[in-house]
This record gives C-alpha cells, structure tokens and sequence, in this order.
C-alpha cells in the first residue's frame, strides 16, 4: 500500500483462445482494482484480445485433455467441421449460466481503470493486420517497449 | 449495520465482485462505509485480500446461508 509509487504488474499476453483470453484479463484487472500500475503487452495470437471483434475468439478441446466434455471425445472425433464452433458455444454458455465475466466486460473494465494495453508491432507486421481491425486504447510498440515497463515492475508474467 | 452505499454482486464470480466494489468505493467519500452482497465463495478470501492490499478496513462480514455480506469503510486518505 504505497501511495507514492503504486506496485506494477507487466503482463505478456501470447495466446488467443477464448479460455487464455481470460488469464490476462482477469490479473490485470483485478491488480488495478488493487491500484496497481498495469501494463499488457499483446503478441503473436494475444494480439487476437485487442480485435474490435471478439466473437471469432474460439475454444478447442484438441489437443487439450484437460478440457471438461459432457461426454468423453476422442481427438478424430473433434476433428469434425463444427466441434470447435460447437465447444465455443458450450463454454460460451458455461460462463453466462456461471455469472462468469465476458472477455468484453473484463476488456472494458481494464481500459476503464487505466490498464495499459501494448501491440506487438512485429506481430501486427507478421500477420499483415491492419490498425482498424483493433480498438482505439491501444498503443504499439516492440520488445523494448515492454522492457521500459518490465524492468520496473514488481510482478511480470508471461501467459 | 449502517452504511453509506450498497453493491449488489450477486451471482457474478471472480473477479467481479471486486471489480463491482473497487467502482463502489469511488462513489463515497473516505470514512464512509460501503455495504456489498455476493454469493461467490471465493469473494470471502478475495475481500480479506483485498482490504489487505488497498488499506480500506474490512469491518464486518456476515453470512446469511449462500450470501456473503460485506461492510468495508473507505480509507481515510482514498
């Protein structure tokens, strides 16, 4: 609790599924809740968590074991055109009926309490995506970027 | 109990009840006191935590079967 110079927690978000969107999400806003100084740096698939569009985020239970199913489901069977849609939309409910936040909400809720939220532009310049495709409260930057933020902060992960 | 506030978080888990009360506390003024509702039994742990870190006091906790009420007094220099 240090009024002068609040702690700082440097986030590397690299994934881009509807479950790992969560993680980031949910630190970074929870640590600015705890006034924290917060900053998540997006890169490779993480970059998909600052799309204007969220709804294309997808879950697959391939080549994820761990994944609960209602029923067991072995891999050639998920393999089949509409299963990734189909658990998308199960895990979509799942978190609805369980009061759990949407990856939208928890977005809004960083930006809103000052979360600073960094594109990879390496990873921008890779995949040939265009600014517009992403929300206005971000800011681009590379490696070094992060560093300045990083090197100074009291937790750093990657996720 | 008094209080000066009142946030409902209901039904809604991890992180949102902190969330929820975080935005609370910046509608009442220091000293004041914010009364909050949640059903998430993690929030019990969280709220502790939470109190702990941000330096707003935890006065009073209640449970009523699967609801937690929460009285937290801003801190005095928020």
């Amino acid at each position: 609790m240090t009024k002068n110079s609040p702690k700082k927690l440097a986030l590397i978000a690299s994934k881009g599924t509807l479950d790992w969107a969560y993680p980031p999400f949910i630190l970074a806003s929870t640590a600015a809740a705890l006034d924290y100084e917060v900053q998540i740096f997006f890169t490779f698939y993480g970059l998909t968590l600052l799309k204007k569009d969220l709804s294309e985020m997808k879950v697959s239970p391939l080549g994820n074991p761990a994944m609960p199913m209602p029923v067991p489901m072995p891999n050639l069977v998920q393999m089949i055109p509409g299963m990734e849609s189909m658990a998308t939309m199960m895990m979509k409910q799942k978190i609805a009926s369980k009061g759990v936040a949407s990856i939208e909400d928890l977005r809004s809720a960083c930006i809103e309490s000052g979360v600073k939220l960094i594109a990879c532009q390496m990873t921008v310049d890779l995949f040939d995506f265009k600014k517009t495709d992403f929300i206005d409260e971000i800011e681009f930057g590379g490696a070094a970027t992060f560093f300045e933020f990083a090197g100074e902060s009291d937790v750093n992960l990657f996720i | 109990m008094e209080f000066d506030k009142e946030c409902d978080a209901r039904n809604l888990n991890c992180p949102l009840p902190i969330l929820r009360c975080k935005k609370s506390l910046g509608e009442v003024e220091a000293g004041q006191t914010l009364k909050i509702i949640a059903t998430d039994p993690g929030s019990v742990k969280d709220f502790q935590a939470f109190c702990k870190q941000t330096g707003h006091e935890l006065l009073q906790l209640d449970q009523v079967d699967s609801e937690f009420t929460f009285y937290i007094k801003k801190r005095a220099d928020a």
